[in-house]
């Protein structure tokens, strides 16, 4: 395989190829017309998704840091580049998104019946977008790209969504926007002070990485990068953009929403605000706000969840809940927890994404999501009660399924570090139980009574050709996670190496402010600083 | 002899605010603002005496943009004119929101 | 593949594993065969319920191969398995291993400071286990043939219950705690199936929620019980932890901070009070079901659970304490509430429940061998008992519905006098309860003798923490047998002797079970009596009990387990010292069984005459009023009720308080309040904009003035 790819020369184009081949696909759905427009904009990302599978091989699992890098300049006078690459961490985001863009693609072709180019051209768009997000490694690119995919989700949502589509839109545009925004002002004052320390502008991320920020500066910008990663994420209490968000979403929406999009916000975290601000990520008063908002999300949401009345809403909730165990993880700052965040960032993909096609294939059936109107639906159409299960047990994460590898690493990190808040995060184990299976029990179970259920048919070739991928993937990352795991591992070794080096350098850091003219003023206040250095000399010790 | 030219500029621009701060009339308002544009005419003037000669140069563009103003103006008053068959501002306030 | 273990090969000979994955991948081949039979009939029987018919098995002559195939594919797969584990065990047999038997697969899951291997242990606590599960389980497989033959979703059962047996085995041959808590969670999933299997009855899919739920409950014990080993070992492997463990402290707060979490876990699993609610309404299943399920192996994960971490649990008296407290009370509570119940099911459950107490007294008071001993003689006489009462309830059901009549099928009072028509069902049933209610020479007698004795001599031993405590374990388990042997026999008594209440012409239609229903029967009902000379106690057998040291393999359980509870019994020697050999009140082990087998035999003779003469009138023309306790016992001192009450109901006016009030209201109310504040401030900053011109002209003037003005001062 690898002779193969080594022989197209695959490393030096694939990254480039990812983010500009669904651009091409959108002229080429035009041309296409709208009566072959589902099907070209398919097998264009289905093509996508093939070249990306490449990366599996291409990927060199013992390196940790940036592979395939590519720079060329943009705008050079302020020291912006189109530069791209590829560690352990985004690879598996990479491969999730031309994944489930395929797949929701897939999924959308009974639900789309109107302006069909402009659904699967803005698709393809989201798709560019979001790698681009994930394989850039140049800040000012992120935020470009990052921003970017806000507007595609805008339209699908606000013209192929439900009744109060444009209120959902809205919300979502504004409240994310909002946060990124912050994130702007955060990525100009690394900026600024990249340039007095480098002597150059730049906006690389291995520059801005270098950029000695004393501890005040360092929650400062952590708070503002936090800000807009969390609404993204989205953490306790910055959520409720999402529940309106998915439930007006078109099935494909919805799905690329909870695939990709929501793991914006968690990549973010582990590619920008541990990097960058690693003093203030293992402040102690922050640390502890992210776990106790994380288990606040995972229990909290679980109980809203449970009392839905609308299936779709309650998988949207549940979807914050999952998130949870994200930031648990990432913030539990150790090999389990960060891997285990991972491993759900990537299992909730594939499991929330396929709960929505489910539904979305439910809805085009009975035309309702109330999942008081249903019942005994697993007579008529026993397969899909069978996808529906498997689905719905990784959700809840049993073992053997991709949902509990996540959830038991990013619980069992979060333990090694803070035992009180992970046991109450651990009871989310419970409540996923208690959102889950009432609402696999109503739709599914009990009596066959109306009409209209008797009549539901049950998948078709095409949805199995849908879900049996998205089953078969629960499973086999449930039952050997390692390939995945061995494969990011150098990557967050890295990031937490980072974390331990700031740790250990925390006086070296006094030493810098105060022989930097730029920072004198730091100096003034040097109570907040020494709370930052303090701690991580404290945990040194101990 | 500066001073009298820039003293005359001043009492001109003042006549030419106060007409269109307290006139009513479209026709009235656009003389004033003509009135105004002179005025700082003459001040250029007077002082591409001291300064050279850039000033009267100025003085051809700001005719020029007036003119072309005036044909722009004059031909929205008109059609505010055939709309509402009258030039009182206070009649027409469609440029709010 | 195989790391043998070091000092196994040195003393005597080698074990070779033999097949060991095998075992395990014969039931998930069996559930994938059986699941493909099950989609493929599924999707027969889905067009004709979309029809508006039900889908018609037909003569069992002419049914579709996805209803011929199962009864070969289930049972036989589960041969299989038992065929390679008694290779296994008869291999095991022939050496002294000393230390487990790890054979390797790959990797599970390794992120670097944590890692944990898909890989089996084979060692004398497992091979038993094994041993039982796909014994038992492969007579309840062809008992199964028979009792579901006419179920439409026959292929569906069978790949249930293959899958379940696959994960039972993960639970018992996992070489680390996280491989356990895949079969531990994956047997509550197939749990959860299998109560739920006629699902289109809401009660029944109820009960298999409840399970599911009940049982998740525990198994937060059971992971934070994993997170406190990793942390304090950086492993969940099983023998890295015992050798690790002797650096615990005797007592100390984390070991017994994590005896506490897994019991919690075995609570759930093995339905111990307060979480035992969940086992009585899974009665729901189809009764082999609760034979193989809620009797035989996944009600008893808890109890292997502690037998396995036993030497954790010898290292925390306290936890022990509460274990075999727990344990005596579930077995007195469960068995008073027993003596009322009308189903006969629901009497059988919670006689499960109480029996499972019994176990975990015996795990508490340190006597793991003995526990694993009740352990294996209850699946033996339960599963007998529940295969017994599914043979009595399939052919009331076929009674019933010959003469198309909705009386309950379960309902003991619509039964009576069936020994006449059920033999062969009677006697063994007979059998099992003897043997549950503790009569010499039957299984159980030998099992919970051991247990009730070492719960006595624990009191007595020299460094007991807790002797007062182990005296009043010791009275309740004495009394809960006494109990035991009454509700049995009055359960016995009501289905099978007396007058037959189940109507005129219903009467014709009873009878006696195919061979395919009895010989599993058969075969368990030997193992009831003679199952329990594996383990006859040292003290009994030269005297009476032992027939003189005719009964041959005198303790030789006691000393299979060796290995595996030797650092147990290493650590409570080193702590408490020497058990007692007397009783509380005096007398030796000889005397006790004595005078235990001869008050349960009364008491069992006693019920028998009782019972017999009370009058029993059929659940329609039943119209006795109940009160006092009687009613509390009936009603199951409205536990059900008072959780519904205090813990249900909250939480759900709890989820609905946080989403109408803190989501929809506040949370997400104050991100419209931004959106229409943002709103209000654009209406009142627009109010500037009146459109008039003079008003523009005038503010640019104020505005040009004041700059001017501020420029020149």
């Amino acid at each position: 395989m690898n002779a193969l790819l080594d022989s197209v020369g695959y490393t030096d184009w694939v990254l480039h190829a990812l983010i500009w081949l669904p651009v091409l696909g959108i002229g080429l759905i035009f041309w296409a017309g709208e009566e072959r427009a589902k099907k070209v904009a398919f097998w264009w990302s289905a093509a996508v998704f093939v070249l990306s599978l490449g990366l599996w091989w291409a990927f060199d699992p013992a390196s940790g840091t940036m592979q395939m890098e590519t720079t060329s300049p943009w705008i050079p006078q302020w020291g912006i580049n189109y530069s791209l690459g590829i560690d352990g961490i985004s690879l598996f985001m990479v491969m999730l998104t031309t994944f489930s863009t395929s797949i929701a693609i897939l999924g959308s072709f009974n639900y789309i019946k109107a302006k069909e180019r402009a659904f699967y051209a803005l698709m393809l768009l989201l798709e560019a977008a979001v790698i681009g997000v994930f394989v850039t490694t140049d800040v000012f690119l992120f935020y470009v790209f990052f921003e970017l995919t806000l507007v595609p989700m805008y339209f699908i949502v606000g013209i192929w969504g439900g009744e109060r589509r444009i209120y959902a839109a809205i919300k979502f545009f504004l409240y994310t926007a909002f946060g990124s925004l912050l994130m702007l002002v955060g990525i100009l004052f690394l900026f600024w002070k990249a340039k007095n320390f480098m002597g150059m502008p730049t906006f690389a991320y291995e520059d801005l990485l270098l950029v000695p920020l004393s501890g005040t500066e360092q929650l400062w910008l952590f708070s503002a990068f936090a800000l807009a990663f969390s609404v993204k994420v989205p953490v306790f209490p910055l959520h409720t953009w999402l529940p309106d968000a998915h439930v007006e979403a078109p099935t494909p929406g919805s799905v690329i929403l909870a695939a990709v999009l929501l793991k914006m916000g968690t990549y973010g975290f582990l590619r920008f605000l541990l990097p960058f601000f690693p003093l203030a990520s293992q402040h102690p008063t922050v640390v502890t706000t992210m776990l106790v908002l994380a288990v606040i999300g995972i229990l909290y949401t679980a109980w809203v969840a449970a009392v839905q009345p609308d299936a779709k809403k309650l998988v949207a909730y549940t979807s914050v809940a999952h998130m949870g165990f994200v930031v648990l993880g990432v913030f539990a700052l150790n090999m389990n927890g960060l891997q285990g965040g991972l491993v759900v960032m990537i299992s909730h993909g594939i499991s929330t994404g396929a709960l929505f096609l489910l539904l979305g294939m439910l809805y085009e059936r009975r035309h309702t999501r109330q999942i008081a109107d249903f019942g005994g639906i697993a007579r008529v159409a026993p397969w899909f009660a069978t996808a529906f299960m498997i689905t719905a047990l990784a959700s809840i994460g049993l073992p053997g399924t991709s949902g509990f590898v996540g959830e038991f690493l990013a619980l069992m990190g979060a333990f090694e570090s803070h035992p009180m808040i992970a046991f109450f995060a651990t009871l989310g184990v419970i409540f996923a139980a208690y959102y889950m299976l009432p609402m696999l029990q109503t739709v599914f179970f009990n009596k066959l009574e109306t009409d209209e259920n008797r009549e539901v048919e049950d998948l078709n070739g095409r949805e199995i050709a849908i879900l049996s991928p998205l089953c078969a993937l629960m499973i086999i990352i449930g039952c050997n996670p390692t390939p995945i795991l061995e494969r990011m591992e150098p990557s967050v070794r890295i990031v937490l190496e980072r974390i331990e080096e700031a740790e250990a350098s925390a006086s070296v850091l006094n030493v810098i402010d105060i022989a930097s003219p730029a920072q004198a003023e730091e100096v003034a206040q040097p109570e907040v600083r020494n709370q930052g250095s303090l701690s991580g000399l404290v945990d040194g010790e101990g | 002899m500066i001073t009298e030219a820039l003293v005359l500029s001043a009492i001109l621009f003042v006549i030419g605010t106060f007409g269109v701060l307290v006139r009513r009339n479209a026709m009235i308002m656009f003389l004033c603002i003509e009135l105004q544009l002179n005025a700082v005419n003459l001040s250029f003037v007077a002082f591409s005496r001291m300064f050279g000669i850039e000033g009267q140069i100025f003085v051809f563009f700001v005719m020029t943009v007036a003119a072309a103003e005036a044909a722009v103006g004059l031909a929205i008053i008109i059609s505010i004119f055939r709309h509402y068959e009258t030039v009182n501002v206070d009649s027409f306030n469609l440029l709010k929101w | 593949m195989v790391q043998g273990s070091s000092g196994a090969a040195t003393e005597a000979g080698h074990f070779e594993p033999f097949l060991p994955g095998l075992i395990v991948l014969m039931p998930l081949l069996g559930f994938i065969a059986n699941g493909y039979l099950s989609l493929r009939h599924a999707r027969v029987s889905a067009d004709a319920v979309r029809r508006g018919s039900e889908f018609d098995l037909g003569d069992a002559s002419s049914r579709p191969s996805t209803h011929t195939l199962p009864t070969w594919i289930g049972p036989g797969v589960m041969a299989g398995a038992f065929l390679i584990t008694l290779v296994n065990f008869s291999r095991m047999l022939g050496v002294h291993l000393e230390e487990a038997v790890v054979v390797h697969y790959w990797t599970w899951i390794a992120t670097g400071t944590f890692s944990v291997e898909a890989a089996l242990q084979l060692d004398q606590l497992s091979i038993i286990m094994m041993m039982v599960i796909t014994g038992v389980g492969t007579l309840i497989h062809v008992f199964s043939v028979g009792y579901m033959k006419d179920d439409p979703g026959y292929p569906r059962y069978f790949a249930y219950l293959n899958l379940f047996v696959f994960f039972m085995l993960v639970l018992v041959m996992g070489s680390s705690y996280a491989l356990m808590f895949v079969g531990w969670e994956g047997v509550g999933l197939c749990s959860y199936l299998l109560i739920g299997y006629w699902f289109s009855d809401r009660e029944k899919a109820d009960a298999g929620k409840k399970a599911f739920i009940v049982n998740r409950i525990g198994d937060v014990g059971f992971l934070v019980a994993m997170f406190l080993l990793f942390k304090n070992f950086g492993s969940v492997d099983f023998i890295s932890i015992f050798q690790g463990a002797d650096a615990l402290t005797y007592g100390g707060e984390l070991v017994t901070a994590i005896t506490l979490f897994f019991f919690i876990g075995a609570i759930g699993k093995s339905a111990q009070i307060p979480l035992y609610v969940w086992l009585p309404d899974a009665m729901a299943g189809p009764t082999p079901v609760s034979a193989l399920i809620h009797a035989a192996t996944m009600v008893t994960a808890g109890v292997y659970l502690v037998a396995r971490s036993s030497v954790l649990f010898a290292l925390a008296p306290f936890s022990s304490a509460i274990v075999a407290g727990l344990g005596v009370l579930t077995a007195l509570f469960a068995a008073t509430i027993a003596l009322k119940q009308n189903d006969i099911k629901k009497v059988l459950a919670y006689s499960t429940v109480s029996q499972l107490g019994y176990m975990f007294l015996g795990v508490g008071v340190g006597a793991y061998a003995a526990g694993v001993f009740h352990l294996m003689t209850h699946a033996f006489f339960k599963a007998l008992l529940f295969l017994g009462s599914g043979a009595v309830i399939h052919s009331m059901h076929e009674a019933y519905h010959a003469t198309h009549s909705h009386e309950d099928a379960q309902d003991m009072r619509n039964m009576g006098g069936l020994h006449r028509p059920m033999r062969t069902t009677c006697i063994t049933m007979w059998v099992a309860t003897l043997a549950i209610a503790g009569i010499w020479p039957f299984a159980g007698f030998f099992s919970k003798d051991e247990i009730i004795w070492y719960a006595g001599a624990w009191a007595g031993a020299e460094g007991a923490p807790y002797p007062e405590l182990y005296t009043v374990y010791w009275i309740l388990a004495l009394v809960a047998a006494l109990l035991t042997a009454f509700y049995m026999t009055r359960m016995m008594v009501m289905t099978f002797h007396g007058k037959n209440r189940t109507g005129e012409k219903e009467q014709e239609h009873l009878h006696e079970a195919p061979p395919v229903m009895w010989v599993p029967l058969t075969v368990l009902a030997l193992l009831s009596i003679f199952g329990g000379w594996i383990n006859v106690p040292e003290a009994l057998s030269a005297g009476w009990a032992g027939l003189g040291g005719l009964l041959p393999m005198s303790e030789w359980l006691h000393h299979w387990l060796e290995p595996i509870t030797a650092q147990a019994h290493h650590v409570q020697e080193v702590n408490l010292g020497k058990y007692s050999y007397y009783a509380p009140f005096g007398g030796g082990e000889a005397l006790w069984a004595a005078i235990s087998t001869i008050l349960a035999g009364s008491v069992v003779f006693l019920t028998l005459q009782v019972v017999s003469r009370q009058k029993i009138s059929a659940v329609k023309d039943d119209v006795t009023e109940l009160s006092g306790f009687t009613k509390v016992l009936f009603n199951k001192y409205y536990v059900d009720e008072f959780y519904d009450r205090v813990i249900v109901q909250p939480i759900l006016r709890m989820s609905r308080f946080c989403w109408k009030v803190i989501d929809a209201g506040i949370i997400d109310g104050a991100v419209n309040a931004v959106g229409w504040g943002s709103k209000g401030a654009g209406w009142l900053v627009s109010m500037f904009q009146t459109g008039s011109i003079n008003t523009y002209a005038f503010i640019l003037t104020v505005g040009v003035l004041f700059v001017l003005g501020a420029s020149l001062f």
